[in-house]
């Protein structure tokens, strides 16, 4: 049993223990410590920057099969070309299709932003994955500023949309980018204001903190927090909804209309790895990351936890993808200032009176599960003051439509 | 501290280069057969028209100036609410009355007509 035992223990936490295996390796051909760290360092670097590359090859396969049985279609399958079972190598095949397609260069571009967009969507998608926990000790680096170097890198997508539509030197991408910018800055806001009342509750910024710290999942603690980030992260990865900036039926693609070949490719690899990212940030904030049972036992169950977490948070996004319709531009930039701004400052400012009356009111402290009972409830009642003021606005609404519309009639009779 | 952004240093080299691999991979494998009617600017099949950078309406302009005040608010309030948990009650009030300060910028703005998109 003695063997079996330890595999199972070595097992129990196998990522960290292969790399403390290969550490161990290192060391032993006699070369210096800091040398040896660089090594891992860029070992780990590799691991996580090939994750988002992986989850992306199946998510891309697993989007187009969601998709065609929700539309009533067979999808990928093995059928006809060989593809693997259910299709799987589809996204492999694809990939070998745009490694062998004409780069169109199209006339007039300016070049260096042209050739640079493509390379930098990736390498900003890639970026993000740094400080995203996967484990209790599997995490690129634990920065003391996590969250906020995911913000950073998150928005800079919106540069790169801008010199792709701008350097394309076609309407449409111009177009595009336009648009890109107006709705990345704006569903930004609402995004910094969720993140900052989970800050504010976990009351830290380090990635693997703020999973610590939530023996409740936030989701439960914090609904209100959770939807509006969930809305504005959608609209920040342009998800159907809104997905304004591709728009195929107005501006046939948006900002990337002039790519072809691998650099389309890279535009579509960067998409899905910002909604991947968005998942996994979904999951570690509001899901409470890898968290789970038995995880103290097993280490190694965290990362399953946290990767069920995200493809469930995927299995939604998905969803909303592909039943809802696309909205206008200026109702989806109306939705955001108008609704989700003030809505995520009301919150952030309840949140934040709400907890520390808490603190005032119970010197004594009070048990995690008070505490979340007492948030979900000035939650319940945000939800309630933002119910009523909707059914209020739009009864208002309503009622001038009735009486512009028995006007109109009116004028009809008249006429006639 | 430095450890760890020596990891984000490679990580961000490593970045840097699997995009590049990709695409100098496809540039070696890919046809190359460029003419003129093929590199044409795509405009769902008619004569491109005119120049395309010309001084255009920036739509976004306003909200971008919007954007800026909520921008620096969130640089501010990060700080803040990173300690909210030893904070008195009077300085989270301050907090609030900052937000609130925001937000009555945020109904001006609303008041003027600047958050429609024309």
């Amino acid at each position: 049993m003695e063997p079996l035992s330890r595999f199972l223990a070595f097992l129990a936490d196998a990522i960290v223990n292969i790399g403390e295996w290969i550490r161990g390796l290192l060391l032993g051909t006699g070369l210096a410590e800091p040398w040896v760290s660089l090594i891992m360092k860029a070992i780990g670097a590799v691991v996580v920057a090939f994750f988002p590359l992986m989850v992306v090859i199946f998510l891309i396969w697993a989007y187009r099969k969601v998709a065609a049985r929700m539309q009533g279609r067979l999808g990928p399958n093995s059928s006809g070309t060989w593809a693997g079972p259910y299709g799987i190598l589809h996204t492999f095949a694809d990939a070998i299709k745009m490694l062998t397609k004409e780069d169109i260069r199209p006339q007039g571009i300016d070049l260096i932003p042209y050739n640079l967009a493509p390379i930098l969507v990736v390498f900003a998608a890639i970026a993000t994955w740094a400080v995203m926990p996967f484990g209790p000790k599997l995490i690129g680096t634990d920065l003391n500023i996590g969250i906020f170097y995911i913000l950073a890198f998150s928005s800079a997508a919106l540069v790169v949309f801008l010199m792709a539509g701008w350097s394309s030197n076609n309407k449409y991408a111009t177009v595009g980018a336009f648009r890109a910018v107006a709705q990345l800055i704006g569903y930004e806001i609402p995004q910094l204001l969720a993140v900052l009342t989970v800050v504010m509750v976990t009351g830290s910024l380090r990635m693997q903190e703020i999973v610590d710290r939530q023996h409740i999942p936030l989701l439960f603690q914090l609904p209100v927090t959770a939807f509006i980030f969930f809305l504005a992260s959608m609209a920040e990865v342009n998800a159907r909804p809104f997905e304004l900036l591709e728009a195929e039926s107005e501006l046939v693609c948006g900002y990337f209309i002039e790519y072809s070949g691998m650099k389309f490719g890279m535009f579509y690899l960067g998409e899905f790895m910002n909604s991947t990212a968005v998942a996994a940030l979904f999951a570690t904030l509001f899901l409470g990351g890898w968290r789970g049972p038995w995880v103290d036992q097993a280490p190694i169950l965290g990362t399953v936890w946290f990767l069920l977490k995200m493809a469930l948070m995927l299995l939604v996004w998905m969803t909303i993808q592909l039943t809802l319709p696309r909205l206008r531009i200026d109702q989806m930039l109306a939705f955001n200032w108008k609704f989700l701004v003030p809505l995520a400052l009301a919150n952030l400012c309840v949140i934040a009176l709400v907890n520390k009356g808490i603190v005032e009111w119970f010197p004594g402290g009070v048990s995690a599960w008070t505490r979340a009972g007492i948030l979900l409830m000035a939650n319940v009642g945000i939800f309630l003051v933002t119910w009523g003021i909707l059914t209020a606005l739009e009864r208002r609404e309503r009622r001038h439509r009735e009486a512009w519309q028995a006007a109109q009639v009116g004028e009809v009779e008249v006429s006639v | 501290m430095l450890e760890q952004f020596i990891f984000v240093g490679v990580l961000l080299v490593v970045a840097l280069f699997f995009p590049v691999v990709l695409i100098g991979l496809a540039w070696l494998l890919r046809p190359k057969r460029p003419n003129p009617r093929k590199s044409e600017i795509y405009e769902c099949g008619l004569q491109p028209h005119g120049e395309n950078w010309v001084q255009f309406k920036a739509q976004y302009y306003i909200f971008a100036l919007v954007f800026l005040v909520f921008d620096v608010e969130a640089v501010f309030l990060f700080p803040w609410a990173l300690v909210y948990n030893w904070l008195p009650l009077y300085a989270v009030l301050e907090g609030v009355l900052f937000i609130a300060l925001l937000a009555a910028a945020l109904v001006y703005a609303w008041q003027k007509g600047a958050l429609e998109w024309m």
